[in-house]
């Protein structure tokens, strides 16, 4: 464990898995969303959903949803700014089958887009995002990410790896997962170094990928 | 990588003649890839950001579930008239208060964790206003404290839902006996065995929190933390050796906390959670619908 995971974080108590995991939640799925979100449908579920008004969950989902750091003094209020934001939202629980105890299914809609992440506290601030779309993802969102909507064929994760490598970016993984039902698919790219904003556009022009949304909350 | 024992971290020290604060800041520098200044800055920021949640409490907040807020301020107005002196008496004040932030929503340093944010302020703020400790030090106590901290969380574990209460308080008393003695000027085998005497007291302590929050016992706990962590370490100064080294006091935590039910591992289903009163408040909670 990293020595400032010992001392520190510093942080909006009052637990790091049900708070700063819940804002680092937020924050992801607002950067994967890739624009402001206008509405959001949260659903909380096992532990969330029965300890989260004490833990302030609710609160701190809608934080990172407004983009802010979990060390933001303003996450007590969240719910009053998301308003004067002109975020609409609205809080339930939900029981989904296996997931993480500590877990969050969203529907979000911006001015142009919409999504639906399901995503899982670890623990230490630590954070998982499970499903994107419903399609099963794994990742952490630790490391710059690009998640890329794509069709469910040949040839896609060439673009990607050749624009990266035409950019000096060094991959540290790249994982497909796909709709059983065939036709979509969405590719997570995890990348050394941060990835310029103009990869982004270029690969968005490339035939067949439908999406590209680029997380980076280190 | 981190120091793997307390053993090879003291033999470092003594083969290279560094300080230990100096050791374990070079090897955060080397594991995050910057400079120790960057380090030493970094460091400097958590005491800060533990100051400016200290002065910043305020006791007429209250925790959304109502179970924590203003009884820092009754210590502090109590202080002078403390059995154990004012010291001890600002120690206490300031554990509450630190771990009442928490619950009520307020920006901590989680040292090692949140539900423990209280321990190590408690004994390093009074201390620091008792002897007029100047920055640099303070940060180099800090420094010591984490590095023992992180040897604690390499061989055995550091949260609740893994170890028990003595993985969180118990490591934050001992990360704290650790940092005393050296701000007292003690010897690096003083800080080790100030580290086991907190760490021995608090074997075994479960994790039970009340309804699943971090309120009741953890906003009280954070006291037995830092007064533990205050007499671990005079123990220490006066020339008291562990008998079990500080490694083996650690591997037995470990081991402990393995050997601990679920139920005692923050699942709030044992301990003090499922007591009657303790069911029933979780009973009264608001919850989501
Ligand atoms: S009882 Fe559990 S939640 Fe409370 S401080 Fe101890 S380890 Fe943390």
């Amino acid at each position: 464990m990293n020595l400032f995971d010992i001392m520190g974080p510093v942080m909006v108590g009052p637990s790091s898995s049900h708070t700063a995991g819940a804002v680092r939640i937020g924050r992801v799925c607002l950067r994967i969303l890739g624009e402001k979100a206008e509405r959001a449908k949260i659903h909380f579920h096992g532990s969330f959903a029965l300890t989260g008004v004490g833990h302030g969950t609710d609160k701190a989902v809608v934080a990172g949803l407004m983009d802010m750091e979990t060390y933001d003094i303003r996450i007590p209020q969240s719910f009053e700014l998301a308003r004067e934001n002109g975020m609409e939202f609205t809080i339930d629980t939900v029981d989904l089958k296996d997931a993480h105890p500590n877990t969050v299914l969203m529907e979000l809609k911006g001015k142009s887009k919409s999504i639906k992440i399901q995503a899982s506290s670890l623990g230490g601030g630590r954070i998982s995002i499970d499903e994107i779309d419903n399609i099963k993802t794994s990742f952490t969102a630790e490391y710059p990410t690009l998640v890329v909507h794509n069709e469910d064929k040949a040839g896609h994760a060439a673009h990607v790896t050749k624009m990266l490598a035409e950019k000096n970016i060094n991959i540290a993984s790249l994982r497909s997962y796909r709709d059983k039902r065939g036709g979509f698919a969405i590719m997570v790219v995890e990348t050394d170094e941060p990835i310029p904003i103009e990869v982004i556009g270029e690969l968005e022009k490339k035939e067949g990928i439908i999406k590209v949304t680029y997380v980076n909350v280190i | 990588m981190a120091f793997k024992s307390v053993k090879e971290l003291l033999e470092r020290s003594r083969e290279t003649g560094r300080e230990v604060w100096q050791l374990i800041m070079e090897e955060d520098a080397n594991d995050r890839n910057v400079g120790t200044e960057d380090s030493f800055e970094k460091m400097r920021s958590m005491w800060k950001a533990m100051k400016a949640s200290s002065d910043s409490y305020d006791p007429s907040l209250r925790s959304s579930s109502g179970l924590s807020g203003g009884d820092g301020h009754k210590v502090r107005e109590y202080r002078q008239k403390c059995i154990s002196g004012e010291f001890m008496g600002d120690v206490i004040a300031e554990a509450i208060g630190m771990a009442e932030s928490n619950a009520c929503m307020r920006c901590i340093v989680a040292a090692p964790t949140a539900g423990s944010c209280g321990v190590i302020p408690a004994v390093l703020i009074p201390y620091v206003n008792k002897y007029g400790t100047d920055e640099e030090k303070i940060v180099r106590g800090l420094f010591v404290s984490a590095g023992f901290g992180q040897i604690i969380a390499e061989r055995a574990f550091i949260a609740g839902a893994l170890g028990g209460c003595q993985a969180e308080i118990g490591s934050a008393s001992a990360m704290a006996a650790a940092m005393l003695v050296y701000l007292q000027g003690g010897s690096p085998q003083q800080s080790a065995s100030a580290l086991a005497f907190a760490l021995k007291s608090l074997l075994g302590l479960v994790c039970d929190p009340v309804a699943g929050l971090v309120e009741v016992p953890c906003v009280k706990r954070n006291v037995i933390g830092a007064v533990n962590a205050i007499t671990s370490a005079d123990m220490a100064l006066a020339g008291i050796e562990t008998m079990i080294p500080a490694d083996e006091v650690i591997d037995a935590m470990r081991a402990v906390g393995a050997a601990m039910p679920s139920s005692l591992r923050e699942t709030a289903e044992g301990g003090l959670a499922a007591t009657p009163t303790g069911i029933e408040i979780a009973e009264r909670m608001p919850v989501l619908k």
